[in-house]
């Protein structure tokens, strides 16, 4: 006993030093940690390591945090451990550095939160609102699309799914025998009752892909708050942003809390309001997220198309996003303006490869691509 | 008592390598704790790095039974459990002249057993293998959770159905998807990356037995130059490795490498991109 109180303090410590970074480490990881513990070497600090690295991580991610934490609590034993101190310097870097919050919506003052649950006073307010362009929101007025943003974001695309759901009788489905069998045990044999099933529909992965930087600027936060709201809305939706890189901001983006999701959100981009490079940022997306989009997605980038990279590359990803994709729709704010023509080097390199080019610059046209993917 | 049991992470590796699977320690510790706590094991990694061949080598070295359910969209209980055999019912109940009792149509004779039901009921120890979790839906992966945690099912005409002996469980996923935290936390987890050059070449010369030492080493540099190219949409994995080297055997040891490149690269503008970098120029 005297034995074990040490340990459990510092598994008790360990998992603090987790959860601290984020990691989910409840009762059931630090019991299943103690029992790892019994059932290796645990005079070996490497295999004591390993043995903990095991039960308490649950993710590629939590490896590094895991890392900190042990060295954290157990000190870094030998220096030259397989973790890389440059990792960790990187992120102590970033947290030394200012972060941007979301741009334009300055820290809510402290009687905004009435605001927020604001109600249209009428439906004519509502109405005025939907073809105003994003860029001349007022602080109310983007309170007030709040909601209707909420609704438009749950409408999205559904596939057939091969799981089946008992159905009447329509041509090409298939007999549903375990249904036939019980109602024939009605009919003394006789399969009298058909019965037939036919495939679901799912909701279709989608992937949003919005861009934060300088010249997005007036249109981000409002693009940022349809992204949150699919994402908390629907299954199977992912979510990036991106200026100079790309960002994945699905977990930060997950949860009711709208604000506390945005500013997470905003925590994590490191390049608000920089410069462009989309044809980078997507061939990371092809690169790192391919296997996360998958087949059969439908891609929506929320972007204005000025790049500073170099259009051939932009042209080349884009086409291989449009082979992996279902379908890849384009929202250009500046395309609402009636003498838009894709010119910008950077759209005249990817509109060849987008099904739909939407304007993306009000809740009308937020309303159009709504309607898009519930055909797609 | 025939629960699968191994001494300790040395003999795992070494029960390991006896199939021919090179694995590292930590790969084999986690191993070893899977079968220690009787906890599933979630292998993650990218495509070919042997996150199947674990359960198989696992399965072959101690003798176990392998019990293998490859997920896939849409699958439900009725292709990972239990399914009854309609036709066949139909036809009894066609052919009883005097009627039959339900309980009679709905007894074990006419159940076909699935591979979650088999690897319970199986007397002799298993390895049981999920493949490619990720392919299955939210809906499966909430009956998976249940499963791992009670090792037993539920027939509604038969009863509760629970496992005589745990199975060794060891789950694998693409990460095509997030999988369920609940599902994760009931895991051990282990992430299966690249080996390194050297071990690369044990195992190259560990599966292909009479492969000469230069194509090996040729194989592996040029394997390793591509995973460090930086810009390639799909990377080689082990498995490419291994059927380069059959390619360069098969072609003799000169043949060229660029000649060969639809053995590791599947994507034409990765091999366009390579062919025009003169990645592989001096391997």
């Amino acid at each position: 006993m005297s034995e074990t109180v040490p340990m459990l303090d510092s598994l008790g410590a360990l998992g603090a030093a987790l959860r601290v970074q984020g990691s989910r480490v409840g009762v059931g990881e630090l019991l299943a940690a103690h029992r790892a513990l019994e059932a290796v070497d645990c005079c070996s600090r490497e295999e004591s390591r390993l043995a903990l690295r095991a039960v308490l991580c649950s993710d590629r991610g939590d490896l590094s945090r895991f890392e900190l934490a042990f060295a954290a609590v157990f000190g870094s034993g030998q220096v030259a451990d397989d973790g890389n101190p440059l990792e960790e310097l990187g992120t102590i870097a970033r947290q030394a550095l200012p972060r941007a919050a979301i741009p334009g919506s300055a820290a809510p003052a402290p009687g905004a939160a009435e605001e927020s649950t604001a109600v249209p006073a009428a439906w004519s307010d509502v109405e005025l609102l939907r073809e105003k362009d994003f860029s001349h929101y007022t602080e109310a007025e983007m309170a007030l699309a709040r909601e209707l943003i909420a609704r438009l974001a749950r409408r999205g695309p559904t596939r057939l799914s091969r799981r089946t759901r008992p159905v009447r009788r329509r041509r090409g489905h298939q007999p549903d025998l375990r249904r036939v069998l019980r109602a024939s045990l009605r009919t003394g044999g006789d399969p009298v009752h058909r019965h037939w099933r036919a495939p679901r529909r799912r909701p279709r992965p989608v992937v949003l892909v919005c861009d934060v930087s300088g010249s997005m600027t007036p249109y981000a936060r409002m693009l940022l708050q349809y992204l949150q709201a699919s994402v908390a809305a629907r299954r199977r939706v992912e979510a990036f942003a991106f200026g100079t890189r790309l960002t994945r901001i699905t977990n930060e983006l997950e949860g009711r809390d709208h604000d506390r999701a945005l500013t997470r959100a905003a925590a994590a981009v490191s390049d608000f309001s920089g410069g462009t490079r989309i044809g980078a940022a997507l061939a990371e997306l092809n690169r790192v997220h391919g296997r996360r989009i998958g087949r059969g997605a439908v891609i929506v980038i929320l972007s204005d198309g000025w790049d500073r990279g170099d259009p051939e590359l932009l042209g080349a990803e884009m086409a291989r996003l449009r082979r992996s994709a279902h379908r890849l729709v384009w929202l250009n704010p500046l395309a609402a303006h009636p003498d838009f023509e894709p010119l910008t080097r950077g759209m005249r390199a990817a509109v060849p490869h987008t099904d739909e080019l939407l304007a993306g610059n009000s809740l009308a046209s937020l309303e159009e691509l709504a309607s898009i993917l519930e055909e797609i | 008592m025939t629960s699968l049991q191994i001494g300790s992470v040395e003999a795992v590796r070494e029960a390991l390598a006896a199939d021919g699977y090179l694995a590292d320690r930590p790969l084999a510790l986690a191993v070893h704790l899977a079968v220690a706590l009787e906890q599933p094991l979630l292998l993650e990694g990218e495509a070919g790095v042997g996150k199947t061949e674990v359960a198989r080598a696992l399965a072959a070295s101690t003798g176990a039974r392998l019990i293998r359910l490859q997920c896939h969209e849409g699958i439900d209980l009725h292709h990972a459990v239990y399914d009854w055999d309609y036709a066949r019912q139909l036809l009894a109940l066609r052919a009883a002249e005097e009627g039959v009792e339900e309980g009679e149509l709905f007894s074990r004779r006419f159940l076909l057993r699935r591979p979650l039901l088999d690897a319970l009921e199986s007397d002799a120890p298993v390895v049981l293998l999920i493949d490619e979790v990720d392919r299955a839906d939210d809906e499966f992966e909430a009956f998976l959770l249940e499963f791992l945690s009670d090792f037993a099912v539920t027939i509604p005409e038969l009863g509760t159905i629970a496992a005589r002996h745990r199975p060794v469980v060891v789950l694998t996923s693409n990460r095509t998807r997030e999988l369920h935290d609940a599902l994760k936390r009931r895991c051990l987890y282990h992430w299966i990356d690249y080996p390194n050059p050297e071990r690369e070449r044990e195992i190259v010369q560990q599966r292909i037995p009479g492969v000469p030492e230069a194509i090996a080493t040729r194989v592996v540099t040029a394997v390793g130059r591509l995973r460090e190219h930086g810009d390639l949409y799909k990377l080689p994995g082990v498995g490419e490795t291994l059927v380069w080297a059959r390619a360069l055997l098969a072609l003799g040891e000169d043949a060229d490498l660029e000649e060969t490149l639809g053995a590791a690269l599947k994507v034409h503008e990765d091999v366009v991109r390579v062919r025009q970098g003169r990645v592989l120029e001096g391997v």
